[in-house]
Parts: structure tokens; C-alpha cells; sequence
């Protein structure tokens, strides 16, 4: 365990390292002087020089990359150019949003997707197969973004029953903050969802016909208990390796998500970047979804070694 | 002599008949027809639809904005600009299948034979599986901003973008094929027979798994042609006034309560093309498994 977990660990570090180093690089790719991109207004030549030495530009290149990473972990990413703003607060304000809408997402999408799977799985042949099969295909093959025009233009414009946009933080008032994230939410979640009722099915349809499940059946469990006790617990371990995977479409999902509710989160940060040149931000975000993604995938993988025990001794987990 | 009757059974005139037999199972399975043949329609429309698209894609009239579904002359109606939204759409569903298969080349190109060396050489499956690690901490979204912040915003970036994202993918299954293949007889008995690495790869191992790689493929183009709706959605792949399904929906989410159907059509031909790729895929899927025949 403990050589599996550094393993891990070490993998985990270097991949950190490299995509770091991807995100330095490409910032130095960057069209024009990024002297020039990180002065906005102000283009006079002290104010240049004054920002080459202070981001170390007149260094030679390996040094400005330890102080790029000096300056990264202590959570310095730069100003805004637009709004002259640190990015980091820019970040304290919008990640709260992303990381709420994203958690519900995945409550949605667990729920539905187990339980479509389950159920697809265990009524082998029935209606309920092809209507969970049905909708798991549409679910991986809609624009989910579209869907949520089409959620605005018929519940939130037509009938008011969602706020078409906006966003009220969850701690000013909970019930509120709801009734805003609940519809982009499930939205975002459907996607998400489509993908683990697929995996779930296979992975229930291939623990049913195993032989500890025929054992259980043989010793006289009630269908549910095998079902929920045996079956079903193999099957989660699919689920957990799933969200882990499906980080990275989360994070893109996300933000398409929230330019169309228009919610204040990181994607929208991100896409207003983009558009307004705003480099230090898209720095910020590139490098930030990199490390997320990273560290949160390092505790999946622990996870699943916790759950499958198997891993813990082949270390490998396919 | 098993050693050499096994490769006759994997590559020898036997995969013939395993074709057929594909083939004939493809055949017998309604959705798998129904979807080629929705894919057959859609690829010659975006073949020909610089010219038989009833107007010029740029060409607006406004006289006649936001006509409604049915409208003489213009079928699916016409958007903000008078442009007639059935022109747009097939010359759209052209992008986005560009995109996807210019995604899936772009991701074949670099994966497969990156797979072949990680599953092959023991040495360098440590090295690959950081660089897929690496790959993976970009998500298209984030990548394609950043590609879109150093060299702007194109069709071309775009499916960059997605093709290099969906490169992990077609490692992840190739490596494992190969892994599978080389414990097989034939590779070995290749080896004994003093064939070299690169021969056994070209000639036993790549013909033997391209079958994963076309479903793969598959899988891959309506996630391509997904993705390449929502970057152009986002403002950061096809460049309006170029029709894309995605800056359509784009430009009608504006005007969507005034014009619904200029913010339903295209998603709807999305739906389609995407779903009829992953109809297909899961039917190409399911006639070349070997467990199929039971």
C-alpha cells in the first residue's frame, strides 16, 4: 500500500512538474512581447522594463521559471489586465461557484446514471432496457449546452419557473442560491450521467454473471440483497474511476455551462479572458484545471485502491 | 503444429470470412442500418452542399428576417440577417464533420503509433503513460483556450484542440490490444522467426487491432463534432460569418424567444449526427466482439 501510494504520489508530482512547465512555455508562445501583454494601458519603456524585472523576464529562462513557480505556489498568478484586480481574488470569488455547480452535477449524475445503469442492467429485455439504453445514447449524443438553451427559452423565459441567469452566493441565501444552480446543475449532470449509466450497465451486467453473484443467488439471497450487496458494490468502483476520467469534460462542461446561465464561476472568467487577451488570467485557469485535475485524480486512485483491494498489490488499475 | 495454424486464423484469408461475418451481423441489426444510412445522407449533403444549399450561406435579405419554418423559399425559416437557416445548416453539418474527422486524424496520427511503442516495448510504456498523464490534465476546453490565446480562433485550432485531447483515448485502447496480440502464438512465433520489432508491429500487430481502432474512431466523431459546437458556440472555433451548427446557436440564443426555431434546428442536426455515429459505433462494437456468437 504504502509503495503503491508513493508510486502514485511520484507520478502524480512529475506530471505536475511537466504540465507546468507546458503552461511556462506557452505563455512565452505567446504573440508579442509578453512584457507588452502584461502592461495593458500603460506601454511607456519604464513601465516595460519595470514589469520585465519585476516578472524576472530579463532572467535567463530557467531562472524565471522557478520564480514562475515560486510565485504560482504562493498563489501570485499576476493582475487582471483588464480590471487591474490580483487573479487570485478574481479566483476566491469565482471557483466557490464552479465548485458548487460542479458537486451537484455529480450528485445528479451519480444518482441517475447508477440507477438508469442498475436498472438497464437488471431488467434484461424489459422496456425499462431500452428506454434507459435509449435515453443514455441521446444523453451522450445532445449538445448539453443546447439543452440548456432550450431549458431557458421554455422554463425560465416562458414560464418563470427558473431564473433564466444570475447567481446569489450559497452563504447570503441557500434557498435562493438553489433555485439558480438547480437547472444549469442538471443540465451540466446529464451529460455525466449518460456516460456512468453505460459503464455501470457493463460493469453490472459482467458482475451478475460472475460466479459469486450465482453463489449468492445459490445460497438463497433475495434478489435485491444480491442486487444491492453484491452486484452493485463491484459495479461503484466503476462510477468513482468515472468521475475521475470525466474531470476534464466537468471542467469544459462547466464552463459552457456557466457562460450560458450566465454564472459568475470559473469557466466565465475564463471564456471573458480569452476574449479581452486577459493573459494573466488564462495563465491562471490553464495551469490551475492542470493541477486540480491532477491532485484530484491522485485521491481517486487512492480511493480506488481503498475500495479494490486488488490494485493495492498489481498497481494497476485498468 | 498450433504456431501455424494459430496466425492463419488471425490474419490469413480466415479474417476474410470474419468480415463477412461483420458485415452480416451489421446487416442483420436494424439500428446499425438505420445509422449508416443516416450517416451515408448526411456525408453526401455536406459533400454537395456548396451546391445544392437552396442560397448562398452569406447571403442576407433584409426584407425577410426571422421568416418562420415554412415560409415559401425558405424551409427551416430565415435568422437575424434574412439568411436562409437550411443553407447554413447543411453547409454547417459540412464543418462539423470536417472538424471530426480532421479531430480523429489528428488524434490517429499521434495515439496509434504511440500505443503500439507503449504496449510493445516495455521501456517505453513509463515515458507514454506520463506524456497521456499529461495530455490528461488539459481538458479540450482549457487546451483549445490556450491554443485560441497563442494562434486565435479557427476551425483548424479547434480540431487541433480536440484531436489532442482525444489522443490519450486511442493510446489507452491500442496499448492494451497490443499488450493482447503480443502474448499471442502468431506475434511470437514472428519473433522466433526473426521478423523485426517494426515488421511484427506493421504486420501482425497494427492489421489485428485495427478493429478497436475503428470503434474507437467511432466513439470519437460525435465527441469531435460535440466538441466543435460548443468551442464555436463559445466564439472559439469557426469564425462567423462561416456557418457552424455552433455559431448559429450562438447567434439564436439572442434572438431565441423571437425565433426558436434558428436555436432548435441546428441543435437538432447536432443530435442526429452525433447520434447516429454512436448507434453506429455501439453496433460496430457489438459485431466484432468475438463473444457476439453465442
Amino acid at each position: 500500500m504504502i509503495r503503491y501510494l508513493l508510486r502514485r504520489a511520484w507520478q502524480s508530482a512529475l506530471t505536475l512538474l511537466l504540465s507546468t512547465v507546458v503552461v511556462f512555455l506557452g505563455v512565452r508562445a505567446l504573440p508579442g512581447d509578453p512584457a507588452l501583454a502584461l502592461a495593458g494601458e500603460d506601454r511607456s519603456p519604464e513601465a516595460l522594463e519595470a514589469i520585465r524585472h519585476h516578472y524576472g523576464l530579463d532572467q535567463p529562462l530557467p531562472l524565471q521559471f522557478a520564480q514562475y513557480v515560486e510565485r504560482a505556489v504562493q498563489g501570485d498568478f499576476g493582475v487582471s489586465i483588464r480590471t487591474g484586480t490580483p487573479v487570485s481574488s478574481m479566483l476566491t470569488t469565482a471557483l466557490p461557484v464552479t465548485a458548487e455547480l460542479s458537486v451537484l452535477a455529480i450528485l445528479i449524475a451519480a444518482v441517475l446514471g447508477v440507477g438508469a445503469g442498475v436498472l438497464a442492467a437488471v431488467r434484461r429485455g424489459h422496456p425499462a432496457e431500452w428506454l434507459a439504453n435509449g435515453l443514455a445514447l441521446v444523453g451522450l449524443s445532445v449538445p448539453h449546452f443546447w439543452l440548456g438553451l432550450l431549458a431557458i427559452l421554455y422554463l425560465s423565459v416562458a414560464t418563470g419557473l427558473f431564473p433564466a441567469s444570475g447567481f446569489v452566493p450559497l452563504l447570503q441565501d441557500p434557498v435562493d442560491n438553489l433555485h439558480h444552480i438547480v437547472l444549469p446543475a442538471v443540465i451540466l449532470g446529464t451529460g455525466l450521467a449518460a456516460i456512468i449509466m453505460r459503464q455501470t450497465r457493463s460493469a453490472m451486467l459482467d458482475s451478475l454473471s460472475s460466479d459469486y453473484v450465482r453463489t449468492a443467488k445459490a445460497k438463497g439471497l433475495r434478489p435485491r440483497a444480491v442486487i444491492t450487496r453484491h452486484a452493485l458494490r463491484n459495479s461503484l468502483i466503476v462510477v468513482v474511476t468515472i468521475v475521475g476520467l470525466q474531470l476534464g469534460g466537468l471542467i469544459s462542461g462547466a464552463v459552457v455551462t456557466e457562460q450560458i446561465f450566465g454564472l459568475p464561476g470559473f469557466g466565465k472568467m475564463t471564456i471573458d479572458a480569452v476574449f479581452q487577451r486577459d493573459y494573466p488570467v488564462i495563465q491562471a485557469v490553464v495551469l490551475l484545471t492542470a493541477t486540480a485535475y491532477i491532485v484530484i485524480n491522485f485521491f481517486v486512485d487512492l480511493l480506488y485502491s481503498v475500495i479494490d483491494p486488488r490494485i493495492r498489490v498489481t498497481g494497476d488499475p485498468a | 503444429m498450433t504456431v501455424l495454424t494459430v496466425p492463419m486464423a488471425e490474419a490469413g484469408p480466415a479474417s476474410l470470412t470474419r468480415r463477412t461475418r461483420v458485415l452480416r451481423r451489421l446487416r442483420r441489426n436494424p439500428l446499425a442500418v438505420v445509422s449508416f444510412v443516416v450517416l451515408a445522407l448526411a456525408a453526401v449533403v455536406a459533400l454537395l452542399s456548396p451546391w445544392i444549399a437552396p442560397y448562398s450561406v452569406e447571403q442576407t435579405d433584409f426584407g425577410h428576417t426571422f421568416s418562420p419554418p415554412g415560409t415559401p423559399g425558405h424551409v427551416l425559416g430565415t435568422d437575424d440577417l434574412g439568411r436562409d437557416v437550411l443553407s447554413r445548416i447543411m453547409l454547417g453539418a459540412r464543418a462539423s464533420l470536417e472538424v471530426g474527422l480532421l479531430a480523429v486524424a489528428t488524434s490517429l496520427i499521434i495515439g496509434v503509433p504511440l500505443g503500439l511503442a507503449a504496449g510493445y516495448f516495455r521501456a517505453w510504456d513509463a515515458v507514454i503513460s506520463r506524456f497521456t498523464d499529461l495530455l490528461l490534465a488539459f481538458p479540450f476546453l482549457i487546451m483549445a483556450v490556450g491554443l485560441a490565446a497563442i494562434r486565435g480562433a479557427s476551425l483548424g485550432n479547434a480540431a487541433v484542440a480536440i484531436g489532442i485531447a482525444q489522443i490519450p483515448g486511442v493510446i489507452r485502447v491500442v496499448r492494451s490490444d497490443t499488450l493482447r496480440l503480443k502474448s499471442l502464438d502468431f506475434v511470437a512465433a514472428a519473433v522466433v522467426d526473426g521478423a523485426s520489432d517494426l515488421w511484427v508491429l506493421a504486420r501482425h500487430i497494427l492489421p489485428n487491432a485495427t478493429s478497436v481502432i475503428l470503434v474507437q474512431a467511432t466513439v470519437a466523431i460525435p465527441a469531435a463534432i460535440l466538441g466543435e459546437a460548443v468551442l464555436s458556440f463559445l466564439g472559439l472555433g469557426i469564425q462567423p460569418p462561416a456557418p457552424s451548427l455552433g455559431t448559429m446557436l450562438a447567434t439564436a440564443q439572442q434572438f431565441a424567444a423571437r425565433a426558436p426555431w434558428a436555436a432548435i434546428f441546428p441543435g437538432v442536426v447536432i443530435m442526429i449526427l452525433a447520434l447516429a455515429f454512436n448507434v453506429f459505433g455501439d453496433a460496430l462494437r457489438d459485431a466484432l466482439d468475438p463473444k457476439g456468437d453465442r
